[in-house]
């Protein structure tokens, strides 16, 4: 196996409302590898929300330790999160978050508009990545012309664009059809095929099934660990309900 | 982000609320319009004063006889001439850094060929062209002997030239005044208006001497030396005030006033007339400031206003970009230049507004105005600090959010 991408050790969290404390990690210790395609699943409140902030570098943990890649991020604050983030980390949100009026190219560049890429070259690689999410054709289109599955594809391919070391994919396709479900699940697939390692955070079994190790959170801890065996195939999938219809 | 990109950005973002965002402006175009039109109505009424002291001539004192009326304009010749030639000939003997010069002045009727125009006629000494720092355009001055003599000779301003000679040249023509043949020796440069508004162009300069015994010779005025006025020219870098009342002592010292007697004539110092003339726009100006500053600042905080309510409007896309790794400076320098981008916009239709009222103020009210390259930097200036001033608390909450929280707000 590859080496450890995420190694977390007594990651906790706590939150001071009034007198009130919510310890909304209660002391996570996991590992994931380079490739691993991870579903974290858990019901509202079993801090998976929390462990995916955490990982994502959007939040610091209160005690504990989270190494990525090798590199304590843990004890990093404000803007060298953010660095960590641009370079290390594609999100893809439950509700897209795309820029309104902006073209998806210009979404897609974003985050290299931030990393301080020249003009042309963002442009180039904004193109590539929509290209291999099949919107070369949509580059101009404003989030409004397109469908839900276009849009997620969009942020999927803005999430891509810094060659990231991870994806994390918070309830990715809780906006969508089935179907649409099952396109982006399909591609997020195809791009763990390709090695790129992928953390999605869930509450539904349908979406986590597609995963190959299920994490399940409940009350602050990690309660379960297992690898799924079987993962099923979302373009398989897909491909059988278009023959059914 | 480099600062076109943001800029760009900050179009976009503005452009989705255009008549919010010009509204929000309306302060701020209001504020500099007001800037504008105070600096050119300031600055004009300015130029005036300055170009009127020089076309008195600056350092002049004015002697009047007996006491004046309204506006400082005497009607004619009364009978109360108090003042003389020979106070005029006293007060560079007494205050050597003067110089004066007496006026005896009338109106005449005055003739050349066919044509005729009425006008003003002053005697005066050879020093009044000095002491008015007046310029001939051709010719030649009268003298001391034309003095002494009385001799029958004038010289005219450019309006009675250009009334009676037309194109012609005036010089070694014989023009009758009051029927009395005088001969042209010389022409005055152009002086223009007065602050009062008055041609002082439209005049004939003859010898003093000649104008009391052959033009305005009333029997008894013929015999006194009296005058109407007396211009007295202060040397350069002398005192005025020291000036203005050594002339005065010494003219009540001849005239054998008591203490606690009023004045049997009037002193003005004109450059500070002239100033006062102006103190209504001046006082313009300063409304205008008045209304600059409350307008700008009415305008900064509206500013401010609106982008507070577009920083929580755009929470989620401010946690967005901070989770695709926006540093803290990223989104400062956002809305920072959104905010200036709001107020320059408003800055440059504020000058847009301001020039065209100020170009109205000065057709309708026939003000002077001056417009400077200096007064447009300036209102840019303005608004590029208002729009940094209001803008940076806005900024600064929206690069401080919780990226966790701004992206989780609905």
């Amino acid at each position: 196996m590859a080496e450890n991408l995420i190694q977390t050790r007594d990651l906790e969290k706590i939150y001071r409302i009034g007198d009130n404390e919510i310890r909304a990690l209660a002391g996570v210790t996991l590992d994931i590898a380079r490739g691993e395609f991870t579903a974290v699943m858990g019901p509202s409140g079993s801090g998976k929300s929390t462990f995916m902030n955490m990982v994502g570098c959007l939040d610091r943990p209160t005690s504990g330790e989270y190494l990525l890649a090798g590199k304590r991020v843990s004890e990093l604050a404000g803007d060298e999160l953010a660095e960590v983030r641009n370079r290390n980390i594609g999100f893809v949100f439950q509700a897209f978050n795309l820029l309104a009026r902006t073209a998806a190219r210009e979404n897609v560049e974003l985050p290299l508009v931030y990393a301080g890429v020249a003009a042309r070259e963002r442009r180039d690689r904004a193109m590539q990545m929509l290209a291999k999410v099949g919107l070369a054709e949509r580059a101009e289109h404003q989030p409004a012309q397109l469908s839900g599955g276009q849009q997620q594809r969009v942020a999927i391919a803005r999430a891509l664009v810094t060659r990231p070391l991870l994806i994390l994919a918070d309830e990715p396709t809780g906006a969508l059809d089935s179907r649409t479900n099952l396109e982006i699940m399909a591609l997020l697939q195809d791009l763990n095929r390709q090695g790129m390692t992928v953390v999605l955070v869930t509450h539904e079994p349908d979406v986590a099934r597609f995963a190959r190790r299920l994490l399940r959170f409940r009350d602050g801890r990690l309660v379960d660990d297992e690898p799924n065996h079987q993962p099923d195939d979302a373009a398989e999938l897909l491909g059988r309900e278009a023959v059914a219809a | 982000m480099n600062v076109l990109g943001l800029l760009r950005v900050a179009m976009r973002a503005l452009a989705v609320n255009k008549l919010r965002s010009a509204l929000t402006m309306l302060g701020i175009i209001i504020g500099v319009a007001a800037v504008i039109v105070m600096i050119a109505v300031g600055a004009g009424a300015q130029a005036r004063v300055e170009e009127q002291i020089r076309s008195l001539g600056s350092n002049l004192l004015l002697i009047l006889s007996g006491t004046t009326t309204s506006g400082g304009v005497r009607m004619g010749f009364g009978s109360n001439l108090t003042i003389s030639e020979d106070d005029a000939a006293a007060i560079p003997r007494e205050v050597p850094e003067t110089m004066a010069a007496p006026a005896l002045r009338g109106t005449a009727q005055i003739i050349w060929g066919n044509q005729n125009w009425s006008t003003v006629i002053f005697g005066v000494t050879p020093d009044y062209l000095e002491v008015r720092q007046w310029e001939l355009a051709a010719g030649r001055v009268f003298d001391a002997s034309d003095l002494a003599g009385a001799t029958k000779v004038c010289l005219v301003g450019q309006t009675v030239a250009k009334q009676l000679f037309g194109g012609g040249d005036p010089l070694g023509q014989v023009i009758r005044v009051r029927r009395v043949p005088f001969t042209v020796i010389g022409v005055l440069e152009t002086k223009g208006q007065s602050m009062m508004g008055h041609d002082q162009d439209d005049l004939i300069l003859m010898p003093i001497s000649t104008a009391r015994k052959r033009v305005l010779g009333a029997a008894n005025l013929a015999k006194q030396r009296s005058v109407g006025t007396i211009w007295v020219k202060v040397q350069e870098g002398y005192d005025m005030k020291a000036a203005e009342e050594q002339v005065r002592s010494l003219l009540r010292q001849r005239h054998r006033l008591q203490p606690g007697q009023d004045d049997d004539f009037s002193l003005r110092n004109l450059a500070e007339v002239a100033a006062t003339r102006e103190a209504s726009s001046r006082v313009l100006a300063l409304l205008l400031a008045a209304v600059a500053s409350v307008s700008l600042v009415v305008g900064g905080i509206g500013i401010m206003n609106i982008m507070l309510v577009s920083v929580t409007e755009r929470t989620r896309e401010i946690g967005l970009r901070m989770a695709v790794g926006a540093r803290t400076r990223d989104i400062l320098g956002q809305f920072l230049v959104e905010a200036v981008t709001l107020s320059l916009i408003g800055g440059l239709a504020g000058i847009a507004i301001g020039i065209g009222t100020a170009i109205g103020i000065a057709q309708v009210a026939g003000w002077r105005i001056l417009l400077s390259p200096e007064s447009v930097m300036l209102a840019v200036a303005f608004a590029f600090a208002i729009g940094v001033f209001f803008g940076f608390y806005p900024a600064r909450k929206a690069a401080y959010l919780n990226p966790v929280e701004a992206l989780r707000f609905e």
